[in-house]
């Protein structure tokens, strides 16, 4: 029994990660309307981004986060404006086939540099330090962090959108571009800024991603099937139903790793199946998904 | 078709001179091909093999994206299917290899059906990763069947393989024989669709699908039609795929790659015509000759060169050419031609 708790205590660990993961694709198609499949190459990028910080530097994975994240954030603004801005319209074809072929780009351009080896960002001791909650169970302290990060991470950006001239922005835009640039805003420059935000998260999801697991240039299509899978699971428009997308997705892989390991993706897999055929729009929808 | 009107005379025209032009120098050009097992070495006839089941991939893919507006990244769960499908009807049932092709087309329709039940559900861009997910699904699903191979995959019994024909040259031709009727069959059933008043529905919806729903045309109905006729000729092409290759793997079976390979030759060659995947299938092959070397930097240039297409000419390279010189090998379209009255 004890076991099955740790299972599931665990899952709701692995399930802040993905919503770190599956937060920054719900900003990008929330304000862009933009599918963003990319985004788990994203991921892999800023960790080896942090992963050059560190070896460069000698500081420790957080550290490097000083500099990860404002070079996500800009390579984000700019990829936004340059290459993707262009591709918005009514046709949803050219969006999804640039960022597809971008996300072919830099798995290759990353497997070019540094080559199909299992890398880790290391943090020593502190990567095993657990707390004992009973005397069977008990929880890892960088999950937790990890977990506590993606909850702070989620209501500041809940606090952005609702409370901030930014958020207004951000909004208005994604309601209708058209009248947003009527009342003085430049929808480019504003889709430029929610990239940034967007990579903002994914820069530290790419380090926690590379401290928790090992990573390689191949790894990030399956992250943003993850992502995609909270996203869609939480229901559209809502970032704390993609926390719950997330610990969904984190719980049913643990239970299916317990099973059999064989299991672990494929039962995250088909809890986002089930929940698609059950309720098309997601937990707690807060948009129509058209 | 002529109508007198007050007028004057109009009439529908549907071929053009390129068309007749073509239509003769393609029947010349499929009887030399017809006649490659008796002038084209191995290593020819299995290029050629291989860009036959490219470019039957990649018509289908652009029926799908270019026609019916269903961007799919998950096609090769069907492609996968139709190798796994080939082997366990050979391993397990008398039905030979040539059959199990349309044998293998069939079981993908049908098991397109509860797919798209999931996938329909979702718009847009959504239904995209949707597709992708259902693929893993798939991979995942056949690295649990032990009978199959498991994860570590299976190779065709020397009984099957011998079954095609006694020789090696002899299996070469077959197989030659069968990938280039398939993708003549492929091409003849897109043609014959998009020219019949189905491909005028799937026209208009490519161009607009508000308009298209306004004029009556049921634009729901009409992309489940194809998405299942898609999967049937995916999933037959799968099985003539693993055909050749005589082993299937999880990995190899499923691999993402079939699809992304498609995508940028139809995206490059022209996305929503015949011609268009025709022309990016030839340029994917010349390239890669001299590039595959090159290995990951020929990811990389393709990927660049469908973005760039994407940005600035998103009709491709056949797009440009049909625009310029009003070329059209493969008329779908009616014009009217008027006359006035005498």
């Amino acid at each position: 029994m004890i076991e099955w708790v740790n299972s599931i205590l665990q899952g709701v660990l692995t399930g802040g990660l993905y919503a770190l993961f599956a937060t920054g694709l719900a900003i990008i198609f929330g304000v862009m309307r933009l599918v963003n499949i990319t985004h788990g190459d994203f991921i892999v990028l800023a960790a080896f981004v942090a992963l050059v910080v560190v070896e460069g530097t000698g500081v420790g994975p957080f550290v490097s986060l000083i500099a990860v994240i404002p070079i996500m954030a800009v390579f984000g603004y700019i990829l936004q404006r340059g290459v993707l801005n262009p591709t918005l319209g009514p046709d949803l074809l050219p969006p999804l086939l640039v960022t597809f072929g971008l996300s072919i780009v830099i798995q290759n351009l990353l497997l070019e540099v540094f080559s199909a080896d299992s890398q880790r960002l290391k943090i020593g001791a502190f990567e095993t330090l657990s707390i004992n909650l009973t005397e069977d169970l008990a929880v890892g302290v960088f999950p937790l962090i990890i977990f506590v990060t993606a909850v702070v991470l989620i209501f500041a950006i809940q606090v952005v959108f609702n409370r901030t001239s930014l958020g207004r922005a951000f909004r208005a835009t994604s309601d209708d571009p058209v009248t947003a640039q009527l009342m003085g805003i430049d929808h480019r420059h504003v889709y430029g800024l929610a990239m940034a935000l967007a990579l903002v998260l994914v820069a530290i999801a790419g380090v926690f991603l590379g401290v928790r697991t090992n990573f390689d240039p191949s790894v990030g299509p399956s992250r943003l099937l993850f992502a995609f899978e909270a996203v869609i699971m939480g229901g559209l428009g809502s970032l704390w139903g993609t926390l719950a997308g997330g610990i969904i997705l984190g719980v049913a892989q643990n239970i299916g790793a317990k099973i059999d390991p064989g299991f672990q993706i494929l039962a995250g897999h088909i809890a986002f199946l089930v929940v698609l055929a059950i309720r098309p729009n997601g937990l707690f929808p807060r948009t129509r998904d058209d | 078709m002529t109508e007198a009107t007050a007028q004057g005379r109009y009439s529908v025209i549907r071929s053009t001179r390129a068309s007749r032009g073509g239509a003769i120098a393609g029947i010349l050009l499929l009887l030399f091909l017809a006649a490659a097992p008796w002038w084209a070495d191995r290593a020819t006839m299995r290029l050629l093999v291989e860009i036959f089941y490219i470019l039957a991939l990649a018509q289908m893919w652009n029926l799908l994206a270019g026609y019916a507006g269903l961007v799919s990244v998950g096609q090769q769960a069907f492609v996968g299917l139709g190798g796994y499908m080939l082997f366990a009807l050979a391993i397990f049932t008398p039905v030979g290899a040539a059959w199990s092709i349309p044998l293998a087309g069939l079981i993908g329709a049908v098991v397109s059906l509860p797919v798209a039940f999931l996938v329909f559900r979702l718009r847009g861009h959504y239904f995209a990763i949707g597709t992708w997910v259902v693929a893993e699904v798939f991979l995942l699903g056949f690295a649990q069947i032990q009978t199959l191979g498991g994860g570590s995959g299976i190779s065709l019994p020397v009984s099957v393989v011998r079954d095609i024909a006694a020789s090696r040259s002899g299996r070469d031709a077959v197989i030659y024989l069968v990938a280039l009727a398939v993708v003549i069959c492929i091409i003849a059933i897109v043609y014959g669709l998009l020219r019949s008043r189905h491909g005028l529905a799937l026209t208009a919806i490519r161009d607009s699908e508000e308009a298209s729903a306004s004029l009556g045309v049921d634009n729901f109905r009409a992309k489940l039609m194809i998405y299942i006729f898609v999967a049937f000729g995916t999933t037959a092409i799968g099985a003539l795929i693993f055909l050749t290759k005589l082993r299937i793997s999880p990995a190899a079976a499923f691999d993402i790659n079939w699809t992304t390979t498609v995508i940028f030759i139809v995206v490059i060659g022209g996305i929503g015509t015949i011609e268009g995947p025709i022309i990016g299938t030839l340029i994917f092959f010349l390239l890669r000759e001299p590039l595959a070397q090159f290995g990951t930097w020929y990811l990389i240039l393709l990927g660049l060169v469908a973005v760039v297409i994407m940005l600035k000419a998103p009709q491709g390279i056949w797009g440009l050419v049909a625009e310029r010189w009003d070329l059209r090998f493969f008329p779908v379209q009616r014009r009217l031609r008027f006359e006035p009255p005498d």
